[in-house]
């Protein structure tokens, strides 16, 4: 322990909806420097457990610290980015891809948003990183779903935040792309620093990307090595739940 | 030939509203390439009816019209985002409650008001009539609306493109919306005795609409947006003058056959490339628009 706050601590968190109550104290330590698998079946509590990371959703007890900061400081430091969901993104909006990655930058600039050098040269990196130069004028709407996530990818990349976030990362991603992605997330941990934290319900490739799984249920059913916490047992109980309660 | 351009524009009303003709249209298809991405498009309508009491009032005290008008455009988008969040009714009904609500207001003071507000100059403008300080405050007002969405245009677009990215980087959604909508409130206003309330939607829904399917970037939506803009108006105030008919309506309507060309003819998002590009399956579906209620204002 160097005594530096860990990259996000989530203690005691509850959350919920009117009527539906979606966490139940829920405590969560993402070490810096690590990769954080959030599994859970749909309807575990993972979006809503992102929002009140990203300080999008207002919890009704518990809080939230990343890097030691309210979220809403992170925020502002430029301390975390996020890649956002398949679905929530408008493809008929007119914008290039790197338009999409350079807005990764706009925490970086001045309230008109102006580039300069610097600003280019991430995001040709980060476009270069997820195998997207070739296809950088090309309109967000006119790549397949990988291509797409990984374009956002690049610009949380560009963002060069110390904790990233990504949601559902591997949903409607080809092989080829679920590959890069993984690579490029390990690449991040080991040479950026970066902390980085998946939500998922997909099982396939997280015991071999994350260094730490907590399976999710409206509370934390389990939580450590992917090992240990990928047990039938354990998954039985995460997502047997739900097939219970959804019959 | 040339007389049917210079004769016009012997006469100074003529100058006068061909000159506020531009400088509103322009200045609303700006506005709008924003509102028809971000699917305010009713939101334009809203603003622009709920004025009418606030202009009525305004005449009633004494005070500048566009004062009246700004105040209540602004009250109208509280209202409906305050009742949209508030209750479970959707956007779409609060904003149908509340404009239809100010605009009645407006009637009814305006029946109770002996005074020489002309209901049919609000409703459809008055552009003939333009005196040359109606100008000069439509090209300051527009001026100061271009320069502000000009200089924050990418953060703007941030916010029509992805607020929980904008939210993400620390960017305050909410006051970035409000002043879009301020910017919506003063240039209805300034619109008003070019179009008047009914017509001025118009100028902030269709030559964005019509960019959209014409182009691929957001910045050249922008030159679309206005230079078709700026050609209605044209168009718009010259038929007026020789065939005799309203100008806000020509204007409006040139707007209108402009957007009808982009919806038939328009490269790959037209309906006429989309049907032959599908031959023997179906056209692909409008997706490449989005519907008008895809994103509500936070």
């Amino acid at each position: 322990m160097t005594g530096e706050p860990a990259a996000v601590v989530v203690s005691r968190l509850s959350a919920g909806y009117p009527g539906v109550r979606a966490l139940e104290s829920v405590s969560i330590t993402v070490p810096r420097r690590s990769i954080c698998a959030l599994l859970g079946a749909n309807g575990s509590g993972k979006s809503t457990l992102f929002k009140s990371l990203l300080g999008l959703h207002r919890p009704s007890a518990g809080s939230v610290r990343l890097f030691g900061l309210e979220p809403a400081k992170a925020r502002r430091r430029n301390q975390v980015s996020y890649v956002p969901q398949h679905e929530q993104v408008d493809a008929s909006f007119p914008i290039s891809v790197e338009q999409v990655v350079m807005m990764g930058r706009y925490g970086h600039m001045g309230l008109t948003r102006r580039t300069r050098p610097a600003d280019r040269l991430a995001c040709d990196e980060a476009l270069e990183q997820v195998g997207l130069t070739e296809l950088r004028r090309r309109g967000i709407g006119e790549l397949s779903g990988g291509q797409r996530k990984r374009a956002f990818l690049a610009r949380a990349i560009a963002q060069q935040s110390p904790l990233m976030l990504l949601d559902e990362p591997f949903a409607g991603v080809d092989r080829g792309s679920e590959q890069l992605i993984s690579t490029v997330l390990k690449a991040l941990r080991d040479q950026s620093d970066t902390t980085v934290v998946i939500s998922t319900h997909h099982l396939a490739g997280v015991a071999d990307l994350a260094d730490e799984v907590v399976l999710l249920h409206q509370r934390v059913l389990a939580s450590g090595l992917p090992e240990d916490v990928l047990t039938e047992e354990q998954l039985g109980r995460s997502f047997g739940a739900v097939l219970r309660e959804n019959p | 030939m040339i007389e049917i351009l210079t004769q016009p524009l012997e006469f100074t009303f003529m100058q006068h509203a061909l000159a506020a003709a531009v400088i509103s249209s322009v200045v609303c298809a700006m506005l709008s390439c924003w509102l028809v991405l971000m699917g305010w498009s009713l939101m334009g309508e809203a603003v622009a009816h709920s004025i009418l009491p606030g202009i009525v009032l305004a005449q009633i005290f004494g005070l500048p019209m566009a004062l009246g008008a700004f105040v209540f455009g602004m009250l109208a988008v509280l209202l409906i985002g305050g009742i949209s969040g508030d209750s479970t009714l959707k956007h779409d009904t609060s904003i149908g409650v509340v404009f239809t609500s100010l605009f009645a207001l407006g009637l009814v003071l305006i029946s109770r008001t002996p005074s020489e507000t002309h209901l049919t100059h609000i409703l459809f403008g008055n552009v003939l009539g333009i005196s040359q300080a109606d100008l000069l405050q439509t090209a300051g007002l527009g001026l100061a609306t271009v320069a502000v969405l000009l200089a924050l245009r990418r953060s703007l677009v941030l916010l029509a493109f992805d607020k929980i990215h904008a939210h993400t980087i620390g960017m305050s959604t909410s006051v970035l919306s409000i002043l879009l909508l301020t910017l919506l409130a003063l240039t209805t206003v300034t619109s008003l005795q070019t179009l008047g309330i009914l017509l001025v939607v118009a100028m902030l829904v269709v030559p964005g609409a019509t960019a959209l399917l014409l182009c691929r970037r957001f910045g050249w939506m922008l030159v679309v947006a206005t230079g078709s803009a700026a050609a209605s108006a044209v168009l718009g105030v010259y038929a007026s003058y020789w065939f005799d008919t309203s100008t806000g309506g020509s204007i409006v309507l040139a707007q209108s056959a402009q957007f009808a060309l982009a919806y038939l003819f328009a490269p790959t998002k037209g309906m006429i490339p989309r049907l032959r590009q599908g031959r023997g399956r179906r056209a692909a579906p409008l997706s490449t628009f989005p519907p008008l209620d895809a994103k509500d204002p936070a």
